[in-house]
């Protein structure tokens, strides 16, 4: 296992080795976004911006209407609130290519507190025109997503989870945008989840599975555009869904979802996510608990869902 | 310093009466749009456009090409004016300005528009993109200019001087920055909603080079882009000084005249005006 961010570090670091059009921009974290490996070995492609992400935001704009790939890095809650206005007007509006890296995802940011925790981000860039709003799972899903989204033309916001997470994938699995994988099987009920809730998840399957309900996970790291065939398909297979994500339920995955279902497919759902509050410090153990957003509580509200479907 | 002939300092200025009669109209036609930031700028904008800028309307995306980001969007009537005269598109497409469905928007759309480098509107962005362009230039070693126009209104916010700062931090000196320094914004002077004065010891205070003109003065602003391309280690901004709503009688130094759209007479008095201005 490695730290997501590690990953991300270097898969950055290798995109840089292939692509002489990718440069980074950072504000004073390069040591915490890890885009300190591609600073060390291309220096004259890495920007030092201080702390001033407005203007960050701004620059890779430039870059980027130059032909250059920007990556922009800095912690969620900056990169998608201070400099919103930024990224809206002068990244999404004139659609230009350039990645937002939010690092540090949703409670899980270091201990640091609801100061850094960034449990709207989805919701903003979600609400943006042109832009791509992507969680990634695991250290694999985002090595690979660092060469996708450079590929992708066009505005990218990624968040970018701080520590070591369980794996889910390995080499054999394929990252494409706007695509959901299946991670565990089942047809009692479905759980849609993104970025480091969809480990918990597929932990609630296996909880679920000795029940002998069978849960079936879905992996929906690309919140934007979100894959509604998956969506419609699970909800008319497996009759119920919940869904988890690290993320106020306001305006990330779960709306996302609910969106789909109740336009095409009315399903009962429910979701699983920060309930419209701050968070404070902790361990990411203690806080996906306190805020019950672990697998013991996806396991059970599975159950309650499943309770809800009509009957046959 | 290279002597600009009388003769091509004369045909400027009257490029720029032509441009100044644009736009009147189009905001007569539109009954929207910003006449007075729009006439302020206008000489440095026609001093850019048919003199300074290496560019080709034939070419609006040639990769070589200078740049040049109006910062303070919302003359964009200056900016189609000018870029309908030296070849862009044709002056026909200046009276759909603001209509539903045309690739004038009130601010400038870069993917609407040829020779539009850069999208603006919100206040405060146009140097930060700007100087990415810079240094996107210093990364692949071309030699290309780019040029930004910020308003003194706009420097009120704080992301020019993240800009200010970053610019002098990397030493970027591809990067010519002009203020237009028309001393009124939207609700009034300058000094009584948010004093910016004193500007240059402001600017010089964050490492920049400062040169002070007549930003009316065709001569004058030409020269001060030379000059400031001479400048090694430190960027350069133009403190243009000018009048918001220059060469209209009535618009001139007031804020009333902002965004508001002449009515029929005052479109007469003000081409006539305009006409018989030497
Ligand atoms: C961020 C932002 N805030 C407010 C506005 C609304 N606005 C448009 S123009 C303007 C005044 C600009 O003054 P100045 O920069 O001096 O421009 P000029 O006088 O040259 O027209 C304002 C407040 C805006 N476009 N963007």
């Amino acid at each position: 296992m490695i730290a997501v961010r590690d990953s991300f570090g270097k898969a950055l670091l290798e995109l840089g080795r292939e692509n002489k059009d990718v440069v980074v921009l950072d504000a004073d974290l390069a040591s915490s976004t890890r885009t300190i490996y591609f600073a060390k070995e291309y220096p004259d492609r890495f920007f030092e911006m201080g702390i001033a992400e407005q203007n960050m935001m701004g620059v890779a704009a430039g870059l980027a209407s130059v032909g250059k790939i920007p990556f922009v890095t800095t912690f969620a809650v900056f990169a998608t609130k201070r400099a919103c206005d930024q990224v809206t007007i002068s990244v999404a509006y004139p659609s230009l290519n350039v990645k937002i890296i939010g690092a540090y995802t949703g409670l899980l940011s270091g201990y640091t507190g609801a100061t850094h925790q960034a449990i709207e981000d989805i919701s903003v860039m979600r609400a943006i025109p042109n832009m791509i709003v992507i969680d990634p799972a695991d250290a694999e899903e985002m090595r690979q997503a660092v060469k996708i989204i450079a590929q992708h033309k066009g505005p990218v916001y990624m968040r970018e989870t701080r520590d070591e997470w369980p794996d889910l994938f390995d080499k054999s699995y394929e990252f494409e945008i706007g695509k959901a994988a299946e991670v565990c099987s089942g047809s009692d009920a479905t759980i849609i989840a993104c970025g480091v809730m969809t480990s918990e998840a597929a932990k609630a399957s296996k909880i679920l599975s000795k029940e002998n309900i069978g849960v079936r996970v879905i992996n929906m790291s690309t919140v934007k555009p979100i894959d509604k065939d998956m969506i419609i398909r699970c909800a008319k297979e497996t009759g119920a869904i919940v869904t988890a994500e690290n993320h106020n339920i306001y305006g990330g995955l779960g709306s996302a979802v609910s969106e789909v279902l109740a336009e095409e497919f009315p399903t009962p759902l429910l979701r699983i996510g920060i309930k419209d509050t701050f968070g404070e410090s902790g361990s990411n153990e203690d806080l996906l608990k306190k805020y019950n957003m672990d697998a013991g509580y996806i396991a059970s509200a599975v159950k309650r869902v499943i309770k809800r479907k009509k009957v046959q | 310093m290279k002597i600009v002939e009388e003769k091509i300092i004369d045909d400027l200025k009257e490029k720029a009466k032509i441009i100044r009669c644009h736009i009147v109209e189009m905001i007569y036609r539109a009954q929207v749009g910003h006449p007075g930031g729009s006439l302020s700028a206008a000489d440095i904008l026609t001093a850019l456009y048919f003199y300074i800028l290496s560019i080709d309307p034939k070419n609006p995306d040639w990769e070589d090409r200078d740049r040049f980001v109006l910062s303070k969007g919302h003359a964009a009537t200056a900016l189609y004016s000018t870029l309908a005269e030296r070849g862009f598109f044709p002056t026909d497409l200046l009276f759909t300005f603001g209509q539903i469905g045309s690739l004038l928007q009130v601010h400038p759309d870069k993917n609407k528009v040829p020779g539009i480098d850069a999208s603006t509107g919100a206040l405060g962005q146009g140097l930060s993109i700007a100087l990415g362009m810079a240094l996107g230039a210093r990364v692949d070693g071309k030699k290309y200019w780019v040029y930004a126009l910020i308003g003194d209104g706009e420097i009120q916010e704080g992301q020019i001087w993240e800009a200010a700062m970053c610019t002098a931090h990397y030493k970027v000196t591809n990067l010519i920055t002009i203020l237009d320094y028309n001393k009124v914004q939207l609700m009034g002077p300058v000094s009584k909603i948010m004093e910016v004065s004193p500007v240059k010891d402001k600017w010089l205070s964050f490492g920049w080079n400062v040169i002070e003109i007549d930003g009316h003065d065709m001569k004058q602003i030409i020269n001060s882009i030379y000059e400031a391309k001479r400048v090694k280690q430190k960027p350069t901004i133009i403190i243009a000084h000018t009048i918001k709503g220059k060469g209209i009688s009535y618009m001139e130094g007031t804020h009333e005249w902002h965004g508001k759209a002449p009515c029929k007479e005052e479109l007469e008095i003000a081409i006539k005006e305009l006409t018989n201005s030497v």
